[in-house]
């Protein structure tokens, strides 16, 4: 998904990495663990570890035995259930990390800077039967740095019963939206999660359309961190728009609307539309709730409605202790389909791999959609300042909706971010 | 206090036992030895990574700690030390060594970008420069050494994807030899050469990566264990000029000690830094950031105000329960003390989650139950009176719990007897039952203020710090000194230890000269009323 604010683990990461690398945390040089039996003794002693959140890990374990069975060594999955990035960049640092780290394409900046993933090589038949939008979104600074397997992005779920046609843009969801209302049949108008502090990325598609822009993108779709584009002229003109969605305005948008609460507000049948990702899918069938998907609408007359493309990754650890074989399983062993349709299951994102897509598309026909809404997305951008973008942004954004002035507001929340980034 | 008064004579008074003669229970012996023996177990357990990380230092001071421990409990003498020496440690390990540490940590740039050495920097930006040689093709590669599997020299078996010729390579170049290949290209017999099976070749995972057979146009190198590329680096360390060069166009980058990272001539710098020490100038940023120190004032206020309200009214609130808790005529008390501690029971991360969905002007039970349509985060005042309100019921149960114990402990002849002078029972409480529980209660007081002072998960967990001014997206109306700053140094540009262990020195200081000040004062109260 994308970069969040380090919570509060992030302290704790702090302070786990500040006694560590005094020599105080004791790593673990010599875990036991024998995946299947009847292993040769010395390939005990080599092993690849995996690191991935809980889902993805369930879903990788057999896979990662399988790879470990037929070459001969052991492989190990760990769940991490918190905060993988920081986590997996100060267990790098002090030298306990993995040797391959499952996440998000826009860590990848950061952990570029931080030393903590090598290049992968993919041969031309390898990276030709990978989504091009995804092998994109995983190239930083001309390199490849992961091999990608799923990808996500914003669309716009509606509840069919409420509101049987897809809305073409965002005004005429909110007229729809507007006589759901007046009939009874709702209590909000969207459910686009903002909260108290604002949300970039499920805003970024509505700012997009009313022609707001994060960083420039240079010819080759680099995007530019000299080029920033929150506080200039155009960016106050997007937010203008914004805030006649706001409180003070069509009440679109509301800041009560929290990433907690919004799908659940959506499968309780208290509004019809919902931006949001796969990841919302699975609760939505849980409520029944006949559903279908669109691009989210952007402003009549604006430019089409954007939203992020996200990427999951496989990266290989630059101080992985075993990286020759960490590569063999990243580059090799990761670009089978299988692999890629068990973690389909295990989550439904559309898989990187076209093999794979094409094999599961039949069965979902979400996944087609999902990939249709996101046909004008750009990637998330993965250079390290556009950490310095969520939190003023997502701010300013809560401030406009609450009615605040988007110009003084969209102002100042630049010259946070470019103070921020130097 | 009283270890130092009823302890001194006592352990004077008592004979040295002398060895072997001393009347002292198996079961003591039985509980030293095995205390003997964790002490050692740990220690071995704590060498092992010591060891392998070549921390020398580190396992000379650990040496040293076992040994003086052993030393001082398998002999007879030193016995005041004997008591001394388990709480030494645990202040040594759990405070003044964090402390020390996050002293070290803020005079240097340490945090992302700047988090390794800078040996470790140049392999980084060495190994991210590898590019494919444009038009090259890829092989398929077998790992085969001259040697033993585990140790002999390794050679690549790379084939062409065309001809299918096998060449060898090592270090030295490539030179064609004769060999059998399956259907993938993959090499499964050669004269002369050991074919390493996957496991075999995992095991010498270092010195494959490492390996590059130099070729007319870069470096043939493995990319897992069954492909090789042939590939060249695009920027390398010199170290004439101390600097990475661009092997193509030439550009240098070079090594700022002060700053820590590669700077070329326009002042870029390289992603990839490593640590250095910066002096002061973490402290002097904290002073002269105007996204610090302007809005400093308004935010040191706001956290003092916060954690007395949040002291202060739990105290209050404490007490008062604590007091009608204490009544002989309140019946089914264990029922409602059960009752009064069940927030304390729960643990507060979730709870103030909880609460904080509970204030939402839409969804929230707050705004539902009460059929208000406040927007609690969204305004200053709400958002402050919101915070302290979870406080206070976070909070009340330990301050009654507390008060109810140091009650107990205030003889009731005491109060019978202000009665009996004529008090009334408002005066006899001001006069001697509150003096005698302040005695108790101030440290635990003070403690409690110190903790509000950088409660940070009551902020960070409910509001985050909201509501923001339009204009200032950096600083809150609830924001505390500790979220602030947390937001400083991780929020924007990636996370900042140095700068973050620069800020917490100066919080450390406030509050310590908070406490040191309140401590005083109870010394008074005790001198007066003890």
């Amino acid at each position: 998904m994308r970069i969040r604010p380090t919570g509060v683990a992030g302290v704790a990461a702090a302070l786990t990495c500040a006694l560590a690398l005094a020599g105080c945390g004791g790593s673990d040089k010599n875990p036991s663990s024998n995946p299947s039996a009847g292993e040769k003794a010395d390939a005990a002693k080599s092993e690849l570890v995996i690191w991935a959140d809980d889902k993805r890990s369930a879903a990788l374990k057999p896979f990662a035995e399988k790879f470990g069975s037929e070459n001969g060594v052991a492989v190990k999955v760990q769940a991490i259930s918190k905060d993988q990035q920081t986590t997996f960049v100060t267990a790098s640092q002090q030298g306990s990390g993995p040797d391959v780290m499952v996440g998000a394409h826009d860590w990848i900046g950061n952990l570029v800077q931080n030393g903590a993933i090598d290049p992968v090589q993919l041969a031309a038949e390898q990276t030709s039967g990978l989504n091009p939008n995804a092998l994109k979104a995983v190239t930083f600074n001309g390199q490849t740095y992961g091999v990608p397997y799923a990808m996500e992005n914003l669309a716009l779920i509606r509840n069919t019963d409420l509101a049987p046609e897809a809305p073409k843009t965002i005004e005429a969801l909110v007229s729809q939206a507007k006589a759901l209302k007046a009939a009874k049949k709702v209590t909000e108008t969207l459910c686009l999660q903002v909260g108290q502090n604002g949300d970039a990325y499920h805003l970024y598609p509505l700012y997009s359309s009313a022609g707001g822009y994060l960083f420039g993108q240079g010819a080759n779709g680099d995007y530019d961190p000299k080029d920033l584009g929150v506080g200039k002229p155009e960016s106050v003109a997007a937010f203008k728009k914004i805030a006649t969605l706001g409180e003070k305005g069509s009440g679109a948008l509301k800041r009560s609307i929290t990433p907690e609460n919004s799908i659940a507000t959506f499968t309780g049948k208290k509004c019809a539309f919902l931006v949001s990702g796969p990841w919302a899918i699975t609760d939505v069938k849980k409520a029944n709730i006949k559903y279908d998907i669109s691009p989210v609408p952007g402003f009549d007359g604006g430019q089409p409605a954007r939203p992020f493309l996200g990427v999951q990754s496989f990266y290989v650890a630059s101080k992985g202790k075993n990286k020759a074989l960490a590569q063999e399983f990243v580059t090799n062993y990761v670009t089978t389909p299988d692999l890629a349709v068990a973690l389909y299951q295990a989550e439904p994102r559309p898989p990187a791999l076209t093999a794979a897509f094409d094999q599961v598309k039949g069965a979902d026909a979400d996944l087609a959609k999902f990939i249709d809404a996101g046909k004008d997305g750009r990637p998330l951008p993965a250079i390290p300042e556009m950490a310095a973008i969520w939190d003023p942004f997502g701010k300013a954004e809560a401030s406009v909706v609450g009615g605040a002035d988007p110009d003084k507001t969209i102002t100042a929340a630049g010259k946070t971010i470019s103070a921020a980034i130097k | 206090m009283t270890a130092t008064k009823l302890g001194g004579p006592e352990i004077q008074a008592r004979p040295a036992p002398g060895p072997g003669k001393s009347p002292k229970s198996v079961t003591g012996a039985l509980i030293k030895a095995l205390l003997l023996g964790l002490t050692i177990a740990i220690a071995i357990w704590a060498a092992f990574p010591l060891i392998d990380n070549e921390a020398w230092i580190g396992l000379a001071i650990l040496i040293a700690t076992t040994a003086g421990l052993l030393h001082l409990y398998l002999t007879p003498r030193h016995i005041p030390l004997k008591y001394l020496a388990p709480g030494t440690i645990l202040l040594i390990l759990f405070q003044v060594f964090p402390v020390l540490y996050t002293a070290s940590t803020a005079f240097t740039n340490f945090g992302d970008g700047h988090r390794g050495s800078k040996q470790e920097a140049i392999v980084a930006i060495q190994t991210a420069s590898v590019t494919q040689v444009p038009g090259s093709q890829q092989y398929a590669l077998t790992v085969a050494t001259t040697g033993d599997p585990a140790t002999g020299p390794l050679v690549f078996l790379v084939t062409d994807p065309v001809t299918k010729q096998v060449s060898a390579g090592d270090a030295d170049g490539l030179k064609q030899v004769d060999a059998t290949v399956n259907s993938a290209g993959r090499v499964t017999a050669a004269d002369g050469y050991t074919i390493l099976t996957t496991g075999q070749a995992s095991l010498r995972s270092a010195e494959i990566t490492d390996l590059a057979v130099p070729t007319a146009g870069g470096a043939i190198r493995s990319s897992g264990l069954s492909r090789a590329y042939e590939g060249r680096a695009g920027r390398a360390y010199d170290e004439g000029c101390d600097c990475i060069r661009d092997t193509t166009t030439g550009q240098a980058w070079t090594a700022d000690e002060t700053a820590g990272a590669f700077v070329d001539g326009n002042g870029e710098r390289l992603a990839e830094g490593w640590k250095v020490g910066v002096g002061f100038s973490n402290f002097t940023r904290v002073l002269t950031d105007p996204a610090i120190a302007g809005p400093f004032l308004r935010t040191l206020v706001w956290n003092f105000a916060f954690a007395i309200a949040s002291t202060g009214g739990t105290f209050v609130l404490g007490l008062l329960l604590a007091l009608a808790m204490h009544s002989p005529r309140v019946r089914a008390r264990t029922a409602y003390r059960v009752l009064l501690v069940l927030p304390y029971a729960m643990p507060s991360f979730a709870m103030l989650l909880v609460w904080r969905d509970m204030f939402n002007t839409d969804f929230g039970l707050i705004n539902n139950l009460l059929g208000l349509d406040v927007d609690w985060f969204g305004g200053s005042a709400s958002a402050r009176l919101a915070v302290i309100l979870v406080q206070l019921w976070l909070g009340y149960p330990y301050m009654f719990l507390v008060a109810t114990g140091a009650l107990q402990a205030i003889p009731r002849e005491l109060s019978e007897a202000a009665r009996i002078d004529g008090a009334s029972a408002w005066g006899g409480f001001r006069r001697i039952t509150l003096p005698l529980l302040m005695v108790a209660l101030t440290p635990l007081l003070i403690s409690s203020f110190a903790f509000n002072f950088n409660n940070f998960n009551a902020i960070y967990l409910t509001t985050e710090g909201a509501p923001f001014p339009a204009d200032n997206p950096a600083n809150g109306a609830t924001d505390l000194l500790i979220t602030y700053t947390y937001r400083i140094a991780f929020g924007g540009g990636g996370a900042q230890y140095g700068y973050a262990a620069a800020i917490s020195i100066f919080i450390f200081l406030i509050v310590a000269l908070v406490s040191a000040i309140s401590f005083r004062r109870t010394r008074h109260l005790e001198e007066v009323h003890a």
